[in-house]
């Protein structure tokens, strides 16, 4: 499935957009973690929590629970809400 | 897992004090808010060039240089809304990668369990350990990496110990941006005699390789009102131990500067002595590399609500040359009046030349330096970041 990338994680991909697979947002992760190491933990913490700032959209819907599941043909996007000085 | 409660060994002094010849030059390692600059000196540490913005835009903790091969520089690093995580290079500087392994905390098997937020402390182990690392973070937690930084483990028991969980208390008990681990040491003579502090929760030391850690807090004062029997109370911001005497350590404290000569456990405040209109209150500790009774302070202004300002918005350095029997202020050079600027825990360092150089960055983005142990100041750079920590290496 397509995954929109933020500029803050492109150091890692070169791309806004890549293709990545999983059953839920959990593999989805584990998934981008393989192709594109070190991505993973820039935006859930060891605890599997999802990071603050970051957020989650599935099909333009935001999605907060990383078991949701997903099909192969949804959109997924990360986004980073800015904030701060 | 049960604590030692042995009084360390004393140690015999081994070692050698010696007069380096100058090295070939210094490089100033500037960590900011926004990225991390180095500066690199001349011979004469004159002029200076400047190399940076790495990593511009990430939050910058602390840059240190392995000084057991003068190449590995490790940055600890985040963003705002980015995890935590370490950048590493092998070529002084000129290319970087990330660590493959940051430091995190064990998964929690029941409960929300801790995350770490950022790096906040670098410490190379001992010379007889090369490329075995110690970081210390906030939350509070202690790693070591093996592997040159790539990969990094939880070290000791402390950061799931009950005890040690306690005394670190949680964000709502540390300083405004985060509680953390500092002032990682390692006894040059011995490498399994470690020492840690933590803001708060007290100083530890260790005399068999992190597998268990005494408190080290005795003679440390804390806020009026509050029991000092409580470890969770005592807030070290900086410790540092003498390189030409590992028996003498010295702290600059939430309450007041202390001197601590083993084997005894107990604190001298050798801040009493500092002029009453200034005080004793500070971040910064700073030793001389060759004379264990000379130190530097830069006090701040820490009454009413902590305005972390230089006192009267005329900052200076103190130095002592007797241990902390007397103090003289060192501000030539230096704004003196209407600069509200301060200096932070990591961010005020010492060569090895002869004269010492200090280096401080301040958190208005200016770094400072005086070629000649403090008498006289000159800015080397400003209108940076503001500035986390500095620190110097010499290069050959």
């Amino acid at each position: 499935m397509q995954v929109l990338i933020p500029s803050a994680l492109q150091s890692y991909t070169k791309s806004n957009t890549v293709e990545a697979s999983g059953a839920t947002l959990t593999e989805l992760l584990a998934n981008l973690d393989r192709q594109y190491p070190g991505l993973r933990f820039r935006i859930v913490d060891e605890q599997d929590q999802m990071r603050p700032h970051m957020r989650f959209f599935v099909n333009g819907v935001q999605v907060f629970d990383l078991t949701q599941g997903l099909q192969p043909t949804d959109c997924v996007y990360l986004v980073q809400a800015l904030s701060g000085g | 897992m049960a604590r030692t409660t042995r009084k360390p060994a004393t140690r015999k002094k081994t070692i050698t004090v010696r007069t380096k010849k100058a090295p070939r030059r210094v490089v100033v390692l500037v960590a900011t808010r926004k990225g991390a600059w180095l500066f690199h000196g001349d011979p004469a540490r004159k002029s200076w060039r400047c190399d940076g913005p790495h990593f511009l835009g990430h939050i910058i903790n602390h840059v240190v240089l392995d000084p057991r091969d003068g190449r590995t520089l490790l940055a600890a690093a985040k963003t705002g809304h980015l995890g935590p995580t370490v950048f590493r290079s092998t070529n002084q500087g000129r290319t970087w990668k990330e660590a493959t392994k940051p430091p995190a905390f064990t998964k929690a098997m029941t409960g929300p369990g801790r995350a770490v937020d950022h790096t906040f402390w670098l410490t190379p182990c001992h010379a007889n350990e090369p490329k075995a690392w110690y970081a210390g973070t906030s939350p509070q937690g202690l790693f070591r990496s093996e592997d040159g930084g790539d990969t990094w483990a939880a070290f000791s028991y402390i950061n799931d110990d009950a005890q040690y969980r306690a005394w670190m208390g949680s964000a709502q008990d540390g300083t405004p941006d985060g509680p953390k681990l500092h002032s990682i040491m390692v006894d040059p003579r011995d490498p399994k005699h470690l020492y840690f502090a933590m803001s708060g929760g007290g100083v530890h030391e260790s005399i068999d390789g992190g597998r268990t850690f005494t408190t080290l807090v005795k003679g440390m004062e804390v806020v009026n009102g509050f029991d000092a029997a409580n470890i969770a109370f005592h807030d070290p911001h900086c410790v540092r131990l003498c390189p030409s005497n590992p028996d003498r350590l010295y702290q600059q404290n939430h309450c007041g500067i202390y001197r601590l000569d083993r084997p005894s456990n107990e604190w001298q405040r050798i801040g009493k002595s500092m002029p009453k209109r200034v005080g004793d209150i500070g971040f910064p500790m700073v030793v001389h590399p060759r004379d264990a009774n000379t130190v530097w302070v830069f006090p701040m202004d820490g009454q009413t609500v902590w305005p972390r300002t230089s006192p009267e918005g005329k900052p200076a350095a103190y130095v002592t040359r007797n241990a902390g029997k007397s103090w003289q202020r060192l501000d030539t050079g230096l704004p003196n009046s209407q600069a509200w600027w301060t200096v932070k825990r990591q961010a005020m360092t010492a060569d090895h030349y002869d004269p010492v150089g200090l280096y401080l960055g301040t958190t208005a983005g200016e770094v400072w330096m005086s070629r000649d142990e403090g008498k006289q100041w000159r800015c080397i750079a400003r209108h940076l970041p503001e500035i986390y920590s500095v620190e110097v290496a010499e290069l050959g």
